[in-house]
């Protein structure tokens, strides 16, 4: 019984679309253009065409009215859902140009801030965008503690004023093989840290992200432990090029982006440069990170831009820059060798992944 | 329901809706509104529209026998190219723009990856069966033989539900959603194989002890 009822429901339903859309098709054959090919089948070539093809010129007529008109309304559709570009967030004045910027074009801030991967917000690229703008951002906390003399909380503004906010435009690669240029700004983290006295202890940094599962309800379909953890070596931290990152174009970070502050290593894959940072821990064992602990044979705790050591799934000898269509290799530490390499020297990039 | 199934217009208006999604492409490739990553976005919604192609063939027979509407046999080989329409579109935006159409590196993956490996697997697998949907095919192969070939379907869909599972880094819900519906199709046929070869035991007991 519920069977055939549900079966007479679905009926009706796709009669009705097709009444719909045969209707908008009279529609689109009133159009001078359709009565030209209108005319053509009034000439009887079903007689010396053969019927089989004859029957598919119209079916492809009617295809082609149908689809212009599903086009239509699906671009209409598609455009309502799509995110205006706007350039949110305010201004930093008296930038300063930061050292190691590359000369490539920036990525369009559209591309780089409606592209993202922030699974607390959703784990589609274009969620974070839609789901973070109510993403409450102040008042922030950052809680500096471990192995620290003197552990203590630093409010957003402390962080901001800590000293000259520079503009840094580097390469951002995604384990994902797409890869952007960004206009960050910040200033190296190694300035934080040197504030700070360290224990002997102190042999890693570990970061945490805000995490709260009612500002983030996308965050449960996310597959990953939240919240998302990442760490560095000491080492790493204290290069120039590690970035303690607040804004990107010249304004403060957007919500998607990883707002208020994040990392940004940029010889390491962008999972690596984790977002909205409300811990920053010394101590002495590598601590875990999350997407290693997720799967521990594709992420390592280095995760170092390296087009020799492929991704189990897939090479990682090129990628996408963001706007192109056609790949383009992949360079060592993201071309950052210079800064970087030493830092591994004697180490096996494909153990220590 | 029954003359509504059987109506030529019924099988054009199905034959354009298949249509659409290709049509969609086309038209956001045209205007740009193709997204951020346009190749990703060519290259996911053709994945997802063969796997969508591959169950709604494998629904045909369900539906037909469970609704008692032979009727809609009509629709399966037009399902099925469809799939393997959108197989090929996908196939063709990894090809070009990943690979730049190199068969080489092609290959290399093919051989490397496991989840290439599978899906290259599947698309060949369904090269035979788009090739052999003709009516003379049917007729030079015989029903039965046609039929054993067919079968392929099962594993082209399972391997292109894999293919689909091993390429997500996490949140593996679509996958698991098209897993999910492939099983119930496939324990379906299983339990109607079995009924069909149960009452053909039934019928042979009695003459056995007769």
């Amino acid at each position: 019984m519920s069977r055939g009822q549900t079966v007479a429901h679905r009926s009706e339903t796709f009669l009705l679309v097709g009444n719909h859309l045969t209707g908008a098709l009279k529609g689109q054959l009133a159009g001078d253009w359709f009565m030209l090919i209108r005319k053509q089948t009034d000439l009887k070539y079903a007689d010396v065409t053969p019927q089989s093809v004859y029957l598919n010129r119209r079916k492809f007529l009617y295809g082609a009215g149908i689809g212009a008109v599903a086009a239509l309304v699906g671009s209409r559709l598609w455009r309502m859902t799509w995110p205006k570009d706007t350039v949110g967030g305010s201004s930093f004045p008296n930038l300063i140009k930061g050292p190691f910027s590359t000369k490539e074009n920036p990525s369009s801030f559209k591309d780089v801030s409606h592209y993202n991967n922030f699974y607390e917000f959703g784990t589609d690229k274009s969620d974070p965008a839609k789901n973070a703008q109510g993403f409450k951002t102040s008042p922030w906390v950052v809680s500096v503690e471990g192995e620290v003399k003197k552990p203590r909380q630093y409010s957003l503004d402390e962080l901001l004023k800590l000293t000259a906010l520079e503009e840094r435009i580097y390469r951002h690669r995604c384990v994902e093989r797409w890869s952007i240029v960004v206009p960050w700004v910040g200033y190296s983290l190694s300035t934080l840290i040197k504030r700070f006295e360290l224990t002997p202890k102190a042999k890693y940094v570990a970061f945490q992200s805000y995490f709260d599962a009612g500002q983030m309800p996308e965050a449960k379909y996310a597959g990953i432990d939240l919240p998302y953890v990442e760490g560095l070596r000491l080492d790493e931290a204290m290069n120039p090029l590690t970035l303690l990152c607040f804004g990107m174009y010249g304004k403060t970070l957007p919500p998607q982006d990883g707002a208020p502050v994040r990392m940004i290593i940029p010889w390491k894959y962008g999972y690596k440069s984790i977002k909205s940072i409300v811990k920053i821990r010394f101590q002495e064992t590598e601590p875990p990170t999350t997407w290693n602990r997720y799967s521990p044979d594709e992420n390592g705790f280095y995760s170092n831009v390296n087009p020799n050591v492929d991704h189990p799934r897939w090479s990682q000898a090129r990628e996408r820059r963001l706007g192109e269509i056609f790949t383009k290799p992949t360079i060592i530490f993201n071309g950052y060798a210079d800064q970087v390499a030493s830092l591994y020297s004697g180490m096996d990039l494909k153990k220590f992944h | 329901m029954r003359t509504f199934l059987s109506s030529k217009w019924t099988k054009r208006v199905v034959f354009f809706l298949c249509l659409v999604p290709f049509l969609l492409l086309v038209l956001q490739s045209v205007t740009g509104n193709l997204g951020i990553n346009p190749v990703e976005t060519l290259q996911h919604t053709t994945g997802d529209w063969t796997l969508r192609f591959l169950i709604l063939t494998l629904c045909i027979t369900p539906m037909r026998k469970i609704f008692h509407l032979p009727e809609l046999i009509r629709f399966r080989r037009m399902l099925g190219l469809n799939a393997f329409f959108y197989v090929c579109l996908h196939f063709l935006t990894y090809l070009g723009p990943d690979q730049s159409f190199g068969l080489g590196g092609m290959f290399e993956d093919v051989a490397k990856r496991a989840y290439i490996t599978v899906g290259f697997a599947a698309l060949v697998l369904l090269v035979p069966l788009a090739l052999t949907s003709t009516a003379g095919w049917v007729r030079r192969l015989g029903g039965k033989r046609w039929s054993q070939l067919h079968r392929l379907i099962y594993v082209v869909a399972v391997l292109g539900v894999i293919h689909y599972d091993w390429s997500v880094k996490s949140n593996k819900i679509k996958p698991f959603t098209y897993g999910t519906i492939l099983l119930v199709l496939l324990v379906w046929r299983i339990g109607a194989s079995w009924k069909r070869q149960s009452k053909k035991a039934k019928g042979e007991a009695p003459l056995a002890r007769a």
